[in-house]
């Protein structure tokens, strides 16, 4: 996640905002939102939502939820170190 | 993946805090313009003082707004004004402003143009010197192209600039769109409201039912390069939402802190009906938002009397709680821009010796506009037929 990105845990799941790019977005569940915050944990999105306690079958709706947040920049691929 | 309520109804019962908020930091303004909502002209002495701003702030940064949209007034006349968008920035708190453009010299753009954390919208009312001035006053077209000009020769790219629809720029989308492409700015058109002095000249300038048909038409084939702050959700009506969340975010989302740091429900409802509380109270600022009874009854179920009934409710909602109030009609029945024309009809049956007027009024005396001047005519005869002496029958 870039640190232009604020994140903001809300019942619902939470809010994000970037202030680059002044948009606002939504993780419409708690359990996105965990993914989210423990992405930069682990080698792989995949690795990353087993973690969360994300089952098989709901892994191609998270794909989906992540590639959104990715195309409107809130996540980002990491950087090679 | 679970999602218990749609988005738009988890917010209809409010946040813990707001995503963003208007703070209008002043009502001093160099303009008089004749819609202006929130009546500015004059600074008030009871003002927020920097050290009071500041821990508004802190608040903000607390809570986690995003960022504060700071209006007014002219907020760049404040002498604390930069030392204020620089704590906000540093406390995470994002900054977008809106300003007539008059402090936006070569100088500020250069320095606005390195600040990742602050947004600005230039306000411009006509795409003509003619159309523009007639609406915020003589020179007020050339001081917004400056500023236009500087910004986008510092590099700032991506400022707003920012229309409100009348009924005399409503044929100007296409020249508004190219002055904003001009300067790489991106174009941002929100609504009228019959708020503050534009209680007054809304009949004369809000759009036509035709117009507003072309402006919903414009919007839908401009998606989302051009911004509306949701504020024509009541034409979602039409068929096709427009981008944003299309709801009223007052006192859920959003809010309005003003100069004296009193707390509305959002920045169309300067009135007291809608007034939550001060900053300046115990709880300050997440004391009011929290608990608040008005906030508290903002956020329970609104019914939608009237438009119940009506096949578009679900897209509307009822429309705009500011405009309905400030033009005299019942907050749970039609807006009046309502496009079904339930507004228009309700209007016409309207007392107009029962529309609240605005609470406030910091209009420079000369603003309000020309119009019949209430004198007391008194009953007692000239003492003298042609008696010239002004001061004729003083009695000291």
């Amino acid at each position: 996640m870039p640190a232009q990105v604020s994140i903001r845990p809300e019942r619902f799941g939470a809010l994000l905002y970037h202030f680059g790019t002044r948009r606002l977005s939504f993780l419409k569940s708690p359990e996105l939102l965990k993914v989210v915050q423990v992405l930069a944990d682990f080698p792989t999105a995949r690795a990353a939502c087993t973690d969360a306690g994300v089952s098989a079958a709901e892994l191609p709706a998270y794909r989906a939820a992540l590639a959104t947040l990715a195309a409107s920049e809130m996540i980002r691929e990491r950087k090679p170190s | 993946m679970s999602t218990p309520l749609p988005l738009a109804e988890q917010f209809q019962y409010g946040l813990d805090a707001p995503i963003c908020l208007t703070w209008e930091l002043t009502y001093a303004c160099n303009l008089a313009c004749v819609h202006c909502l929130s009546s500015s002209g004059r600074r008030d002495p009871r003002e927020l003082s920097t050290a009071e701003c500041k821990a508004v702030i802190d608040e903000l940064e607390r809570m986690q707004v995003f960022y504060v949209n700071i209006g007014g007034g002219e907020p760049t006349v404040r002498s604390d004004f930069w030392e204020l968008v620089d704590y906000a920035t540093a406390h995470h708190v994002g900054v977008k402003f809106s300003t007539n453009g008059v402090r936006i010299t070569p100088e500020v753009a250069a320095r606005l143009a390195a600040s990742d954390y602050v947004d600005m919208q230039i306000s411009l009312d006509g795409a003509t010197e003619a159309v523009n001035d007639a609406v915020r006053g003589p020179g007020s077209y050339q001081t917004a192209m400056r500023a236009m000009a500087n910004l986008a020769a510092a590099g700032f790219r991506g400022f707003k600039l920012s229309v409100v629809v009348t009924r005399h720029n409503a044929g100007q989308l296409d020249e508004f769109k190219a002055i904003a492409d001009r300067f790489g700015a991106q174009l941002r058109l929100t609504r009228l409201r019959p708020s503050g002095r534009g209680a007054d000249v809304w009949d004369e300038l809000h759009p036509t039912a035709a117009q507003q048909r072309e402006l919903y038409d414009w919007l839908v084939a401009h998606g989302e390069r051009v911004l509306t702050g949701d504020s024509f959700f009541h034409l979602a009506a039409y068929g096709d939402a427009l981008p944003g969340l299309n709801l009223c975010g007052a006192g859920r989302m959003v809010c309005l802190i003003d100069p004296v740091g009193d707390v509305y429900a959002c920045p169309f409802a300067i009135h007291d009906s809608f007034r939550a509380g001060n900053v300046r109270g115990e709880g300050g600022f997440t004391g009011v938002w929290r608990t608040s009874e008005l906030f508290a009854d903002l956020r329970q179920p609104q019914t939608g009397g009237a438009c119940t009934s009506c096949s578009a409710f679900d897209a509307c909602r009822g429309g705009c709680m500011a405009a309905k109030f400030f033009t005299g009609l019942p907050l749970d029945g039609p807006d009046p821009e309502c496009v079904k024309g339930h507004g228009a009809a309700a209007l016409a049956a309207v007392d107009l010796e029962l529309v609240p007027k605005p609470s406030l009024d910091h209009s420079r005396p000369a603003s309000r506009r020309a119009g019949p001047v209430p004198v007391t005519i008194g009953a007692r005869p000239p003492d003298r037929a042609c008696e010239e002496s002004p001061l004729a029958g003083l009695r000291l």
